[in-house]
C-alpha cells in the first residue's frame, strides 16, 4: 500500500526467513567478524580472478541463506540480486549457477536493501511464498574497475573509504518465525555536485537525509520509533553530514540510534580504511548479518535501514559527471 | 571542491558542499610533502649509491652507469609490486615513490598484474600501459616540440 509521496507499507509482513553473510579475511579482522558465516582467507577465494571469487562469494551467501532456513532453491521463487561490477555480472552468474527465476538490479551500494524492498513487495503483493534477495561486492574487483590497479601505488586521501569483501543473502517468505519487513522507502535521486570518488560519503549524505526525511514524512512518525536508524555506506564524514544536516533541517534525531555500517564493519584503529567502509557488502554484511542477528536475540526491535548507492560509472566520472545519488530505506521490525 | 568549479553549480549546492567541506578532514598536505621529500629523497641517494657501484666495481663510466641503475631500480620496484608491498609504500610516501623511475615501473607491473586475468593479449598487453601510456604520449610529444624549438634557436644563429 502506498502511504505518503514515496513510501509502502507491507501489510502482510514478509518474514525473513533466514539471512546469511561471507566475507574475505580483511573483514574477519574486523568488529563484526561473528555475525559473517562464511569467512574465506583468501581474496581469491581459490579462483583466477577477483570476480569470479565475487562470484563463488555471493553463491555461497545464497546457498548458506537456503540451507539455514531449510528450503529448497525449487521452492524458492524470485532471486533478485545486484552488486557493483559492471552488467552486474556477480549477480547474473550466481542466478546462473543456482538457477531461480532471476532479477537483476544496479543501485551501487544501495543494492542490498533495494533488493530488499523489491523482495518484500513481491512476497507481499504477489504472495511469491519465497524470494531470495542478494548482494556483493569485492573490494579489489571494485577498485579494478572503479579506479586503480590494486597494486599501483597512489595514494589515498583521508576521505577515500574501503570496500567490503563480501556478499549477504536474505530469504523472505510470506509466514514464518523471524524480523519481518513492515514498509519501505524508495529514494530519488540526489545530486549535489560532487565529482570526487574518493569522497563517496560527502556525495550521498544528501540521498540519505532525503529519504530519511521522506519516510518520516509519509510514514507519519518520529525517530524515536525506532530503536535504531543505520544508514549503509557514508563512512565517518558521511555520517556526520547527515546527523548534522538532520538537525539542521530541524529532525530530531539522537546519535545514540543513529549508526553507520561504514563505521562498524571495520576497526578504524587498527585497519586503515580512512573513512570507513563501503560497497553492496558493506551494508549487506551488517544489517543481513550483524542486525539481523540482534534482533533475532532480541536486543533491536525496530529498525530502519538506509543504503546509499552512488551511481556513477568511470566513464561518467571521466566526462568530468558529477556524481547522482541514492538512498532506499526499509523498516524491519521484530 | 576547485573553487572554480563552483559557477556551475546552483545555489543549494553550492551551499552544500561548503557545509560538508567544513566536515572533512583534509589532505595533511606539509606533512604529505614532508613525506614525499624524505622518501623520494632516499630513492634518489639509494640510486646515486648504485650508480657510484656500478663505477668502482663494473666498471662502467660516468655517462653509461646510469643504464645499469635504472636497470635495477625498475627491477627492484617490480619485484616490491609483485609482492604488493609497494602500494602500502606509496601510501606513506605518496609523489615521493610516483615521480621516480620505480613509480613508472609500478604503474606498467601493477596494471600488467591486474588484468593478467583477461589473457596475455588483451589482457596484459592491452592493459599493461593504461597508466603509464598518457605520460610516454605527451611526455614523446613535448619533447618533439622542445627539441623543435632548440633546432630553430641554433638554425637562428643560437644563444
Amino acid at each position: 500500500m502506498v502511504k505518503g509521496h514515496q513510501s509502502f507499507i507491507f501489510e502482510s509482513k514478509p518474514v525473513i526467513l533466514a539471512s546469511a553473510t561471507s566475507a574475505g579475511p580483511f573483514e574477519a579482522q574486523g568488529p563484526l567478524a561473528e555475525d559473517i558465516d562464511l569467512i574465506h582467507d583468501d581474496i581469491y577465494l581459490g579462483q583466477d580472478s577477483f570476480e569470479k571469487a565475487e562470484k563463488l562469494m555471493l553463491e555461497g551467501a545464497a546457498v548458506k541463506t537456503m540451507e539455514k532456513a531449510g528450503i529448497n532453491k525449487y521452492d524458492v521463487g524470485l532471486f533478485i540480486s545486484g552488486d557493483l561490477m559492471n552488467q552486474i555480472i556477480s549477480s547474473s552468474f550466481t542466478a546462473r549457477t543456482i538457477g531461480i527465476p532471476y532479477l537483476g538490479i544496479f543501485g551501487a551500494c544501495s543494492s542490498s536493501v533495494e533488493g530488499l524492498s523489491i523482495a518484500a513487495a513481491y512476497v507481499d503483493g504477489q504472495k511469491v511464498k519465497y524470494v531470495l534477495t542478494g548482494a556483493s561486492s569485492h573490494n579489489s574487483s571494485a577498485e579494478k574497475q572503479f579506479r586503480y590497479p590494486n597494486e599501483y601505488g597512489a595514494q589515498k586521501p583521508p576521505t577515500a573509504q574501503w570496500t567490503v569483501t563480501g556478499a549477504g543473502a536474505c530469504l523472505l517468505s510470506t509466514q514464518g518465525n523471524g524480523p519481518k519487513v513492515t514498509g519501505a522507502t524508495i529514494g530519488r535521486i540526489v545530486d549535489m555536485g560532487i565529482s570526487d570518488p574518493f569522497n563517496m560519503g560527502a556525495a550521498m549524505a544528501p540521498a540519505a537525509v532525503d529519504t530519511i526525511e521522506a519516510h518520516f514524512r509519509d510514514m507519519e512518525i518520529e525517530p524515536d520509533y525506532y530503536d535504531i536508524i543505520v544508514t549503509g555506506d557514508l563512512g565517518s564524514i558521511g555520517h556526520k553530514i547527515t546527523l548534522d544536516k538532520l538537525i539542521e533541517n530541524g529532525m530530531r534525531i539522537s546519535e545514540k540510534i543513529y549508526k553507520d555500517c561504514g563505521m562498524m564493519i571495520y576497526d578504524s584503529e587498527k585497519q586503515q580504511v580512512f573513512a570507513g567502509g563501503s560497497g553492496c557488502a558493506c551494508s549487506a554484511i551488517t544489517v543481513y548479518g550483524h542486525f539481523l542477528n540482534r534482533m533475532r536475540r532480541g536486543e533491536i526491535k525496530k529498525m530502519l535501514a538506509v543504503a546509499t548507492g552512488a551511481l556513477h560509472s568511470p566513464l561518467s566520472y571521466q566526462q568530468k559527471e558529477s556524481i547522482p545519488c541514492i538512498a532506499h530505506a526499509v523498516a524491519i521490525e521484530m | 571542491m576547485a573553487s572554480n568549479k563552483n559557477n556551475k553549480l546552483n545555489l543549494e549546492q553550492q551551499k552544500y558542499q561548503s557545509f560538508a567541506q567544513k566536515r572533512e578532514p583534509r589532505r595533511p598536505l606539509l606533512s604529505n610533502c614532508l613525506k614525499a621529500f624524505i622518501s623520494g629523497g632516499a630513492i634518489c641517494v639509494f640510486g646515486q649509491l648504485l650508480h657510484f657501484m656500478y663505477i668502482k666495481y663494473f666498471s662502467f663510466t660516468e655517462n653509461n652507469a646510469g643504464d645499469p641503475t635504472a636497470a635495477t631500480l625498475i627491477i627492484i620496484s617490480v619485484l616490491l609490486t609483485g609482492f604488493g608491498v609497494y602500494d602500502t609504500i606509496a601510501q606513506w610516501a605518496g609523489a615521493g615513490s610516483a615521480v621516480p623511475i620505480t613509480g613508472f615501473a609500478n604503474t606498467i607491473s601493477s596494471a600488467a598484474i591486474e588484468h593478467r586475468s583477461e589473457g596475455y593479449v588483451l589482457g596484459v598487453g592491452g592493459n599493461m600501459f593504461k597508466i603509464a601510456g598518457p605520460v610516454i604520449v605527451y611526455g614523446v610529444f613535448s619533447a618533439f616540440v622542445v627539441s623543435i624549438i632548440k633546432m630553430l634557436v641554433n638554425y637562428m644563429g643560437g644563444i
